[in-house]
């Protein structure tokens, strides 16, 4: 156990920098599918940060490891109806790029 | 106390069939929509009948005395822990008449409407309404909450405009029954604010408690009401005047009955029913359910005793010169319902002054069966020569022998001949009003003469005059020889007419005074001979009279029309009522409140509504760019939004 050598700000900025990977990815890139891996890297970091948090000031608790369980969890779910979403979208529009499905606007 | 809680029944069939006509009638049930709503009448008859066996004969006489029993009571709307809407049903003597009055006139309505009315187009809604119609009355005579009946009375006002508008292809149809929903509107507002005068001095709308804190001289309400006063009168006058004005819209007094007239405009088996025998005599059954408070008050009995009067007189003046039977039978009504009226503004509350009271309603009761049966009559000569004018008519009793038998007895019986109906009920009225005030026992005797005049005017108008009956079925160039050789008209026309002839026989024998009294304890009655002599002679006189001009068309009657001169064309132009109305309404209300009110609406209500619009419209226009459809731009906003609160909350809102 030497996980203490690593400080706590470090795992942090790891898992900033992540999230704002991620951010970047959801605002630039036109592809559904790039997009829905960028939501996916955001909820990692979150993940990252559950987890660092839990074992740095509450090692004797389990909380932040169920609630990056539970993340996991409705990533997955969440990646199937995104999926299915996407497919629909294809099926209509014949493409998966945002820019072509911007219908709904006044 | 017994279960009559089987009572909610009554209302609750035909509310059954109108939900059932109205939302399936016209596409599949039309074949049997009529017996639909008929057979589901007579079961509410039945049920009546044996309600009013239980009531009078079983049950309802505790130790001499009537009870009023609330068989049902349900509360709906509560504002302060006393002053409620219920929805209840009040069991009394009158209410127990009522309903065995409208069900059976109802249903024999319903009956002679599957002959009158056949083949029409809309037939199942035709009965949906009567349906909807029925409903409300029973409604309205159960009620146990002065608030119910408000509400039952708006209800019978709808489905009588409904009814009055059937023929809604016709504008006369259309005119006349906006007529006669706005007018009696506006009277219904006199009625609203005379419930909340009762209810606010009251501290409660239930009927049974209103009387009981009214009548007692020392409570806490009737000194505060009474206490209180508006331009000279008290409070306790103008709610009972206010109310009685509603009850003079509903039951066509003066000057608030131009609408019944041209409602006859509806199907003529509805004129019987609703503007004859049930809804008109809302108003005088309004005054007689309220009569406890309204014995509490000279100035608003007499009002009730003056306009009463005054209308009857009124009404059958203007029926002596009408030649559409159906507009001489609606004043008629308007006639009857104003004896009625003022028989119970002379009556006092309990014991032998109370026998005006007793009287009114014993003339409701038999009024609405030869009333009725007056009207079916004309319903079935119309149906015969399609037409509503006399001149149309003459000759037919021997084209139609039932008809004019039973239109003879229901003359009769409003004629007040012994032994007919009308006879014991109108005796009992004369007599109360000589024992309590002799201006309006002459009032009465004069109109019970003319009311033998004019009605015997139509009866020979129609069924004697002309000697060649069948000149006028040789209609051929209408195309109705198929409907000339029809004769009287099918079996369930018929059959109305001959058990409404039998009821204005017999229901003048029904022991009255014994069932429904003011105060529940039977009142001893008994016909005087020599009493009887005067206005039974003076019927018979004008009945001689209307003989001797009308029988044969002889041109007396021509002269004599001469001779009265104005007054005759006045009283054939309704004394210009309608006109004053019209010159008030045009002239006055129009130009000088009618005219400012709309251009205020039009420009400063309207102008401001416009404003909003406008700058909302110009803001949205601006603004709209923001929903672009791009998913993307939609997160960033959301992140934005997320990244500002943060700030928010951890740097500036510590």
């Amino acid at each position: 156990m030497n996980m203490q050598e690593i400080p706590l700000t470090q795992i942090l900025f790891v898992s900033t920098a992540l999230f704002f990977i991620g951010m970047y990815g959801l605002f630039t890139r036109r592809n559904l599918i790039t997009m829905l891996m960028s939501i996916e890297l955001m909820l990692n970091s979150v993940n990252i940060n559950f987890i660092a948090f839990n074992k740095y000031l509450f090692p004797d608790k389990l909380d932040g490891l169920f609630f990056t369980l539970f993340i996991i969890t409705i990533a997955a779910a969440e990646a199937a109806v995104a999926i299915a979403i996407i497919i629909n979208l294809y099926r209509s529009h014949n493409s998966i790029d945002v820019e072509d499905a911007t219908e709904m606007k006044y | 106390m017994s279960n009559y809680f089987y009572i909610l029944w009554i209302p609750l069939l035909p509310l059954a069939t109108f939900v059932i006509l109205g939302l399936f009638g016209r596409k599949y049930l039309s074949a049997i929509a009529g017996l639909l709503g008929t057979a589901s009448l007579f079961s509410s008859t039945v049920l009546s009948f044996v309600a009013a066996n239980q009531y009078f004969f079983v049950d309802g006489k505790v130790n001499g005395v009537f009870q009023k029993i609330v068989a049902f009571k349900f509360t709906w709307l509560e504002f302060s822990p006393n002053v409620s809407i219920d929805l209840g049903m009040i069991i009394d003597p009158i209410s127990v008449m009522m309903l065995v009055v409208v069900t059976s006139v109802s249903l024999m309505v319903h009956v002679f409407s599957l002959g009158y009315m056949k083949g029409e187009e809309r037939f199942a809604t035709y009965y949906a309404f009567l349906s909807l119609f029925t409903f409300s009355m029973l409604g309205l005579i159960l009620s146990s909450n002065i608030f119910q009946v408000y509400m039952f009375w708006e209800l019978v006002g709808v489905s009588s405009f409904l009814l009055i508008s059937y023929y809604f292809n016709k504008p006369s149809a259309v005119a006349a029954s906006k007529k006669a929903f706005i007018v009696t509107r506006f009277a219904d507002l006199g009625f609203l604010i005379g419930i909340l005068i009762l209810g606010f001095y009251g501290g409660t709308l239930d009927i049974g408690l209103l009387i009981e804190r009214f009548t007692s001289v020392n409570s806490a309400q009737y000194i505060s009401i009474t206490g209180a006063s508006f331009l000279g009168a008290s409070m306790l006058t103008w709610g009972l005047t206010l109310l009685f004005i509603g009850g003079a819209g509903k039951s066509a007094m003066f000057p608030l009955h131009i609408w019944l007239p041209d409602a006859m405009e509806g199907p003529t088996p509805v004129s019987a029913l609703i503007h004859a025998a049930t809804m008109v005599v809302a108003g005088v059954y309004l005054v007689a359910r309220m009569f406890p408070i309204f014995s509490m008050d000279e100035a608003a009995l007499h009002i009730v005793t003056y306009v009463g009067a005054a209308s009857a007189l009124f009404a059958a003046v203007i029926a002596c010169t009408q030649t559409d039977i159906k507009r001489v039978l609606a004043y008629s009504t308007m006639s009857q319902i104003g004896y009625m009226m003022f028989a119970l503004g002379i009556s006092k509350n309990g014991g032998e002054q109370g026998l005006g009271y007793m009287a009114s309603m014993f003339h409701l009761f038999t009024h609405a069966f030869f009333k009725s049966l007056l009207f079916l009559g004309a319903g079935a000569v119309i149906h015969m020569v399609h037409s509503n004018e006399m001149k149309d008519m003459g000759g037919l009793r021997k084209l139609m022998p039932i008809t004019h038998i039973a239109f003879l007895i229901a003359c009769l019986a409003i004629a007040g001949i012994p032994p007919f109906a009308g006879f014991f009920s109108k005796e009992e009225i004369l007599t109360a009003a000589f024992h309590e005030n002799k201006i309006i026992y002459g009032i009465a005797l004069f109109t019970a003469a003319l009311t033998s005049f004019y009605m015997f005017r139509l009866y020979f108008n129609i069924f004697w005059s002309k000697e060649a009956p069948a000149a006028n079925h040789a209609q051929a160039d209408h195309g109705q020889e198929a409907h000339a050789s029809h004769g009287e008209g099918p079996w369930v026309m018929k059959l109305p007419l001959l058990i409404l002839a039998a009821c204005a026989v017999g229901v003048g024998f029904v022991p009255f005074s014994q069932l429904v009294t003011s105060d529940g304890k039977a009142l001893e009655t008994h016909i005087d001979i020599v009493f009887s002599i005067a206005p039974v002679v003076l019927s018979v006189l004008a009945i001689l009279l209307a003989a001797r001009f009308y029988k044969n068309q002889n041109g007396r009657s021509d002269k004599m029309a001469a001779a009265f001169g104005g007054l005759y064309t006045a009283a054939y132009k309704k004394f210009y009522v309608d006109e004053v109305y019209i010159f008030i309404t045009k002239k006055i209300v129009f130009p000088f409140i009618g005219q400012p009110i709309a251009w205020a609406d039009r420009n400063i209500v309207d102008g401001f509504m416009l404003l909003l619009a406008k700058i909302t419209a110009k803001i949205s226009e601006s603004i709209k760019g923001l929903q672009s459809g791009k998913v993307q731009n939609y997160a960033l906003y959301f992140f934005g939004g997320v990244a500002a609160l943060s700030i928010l909350f951890i740097y500036i809102w510590k």
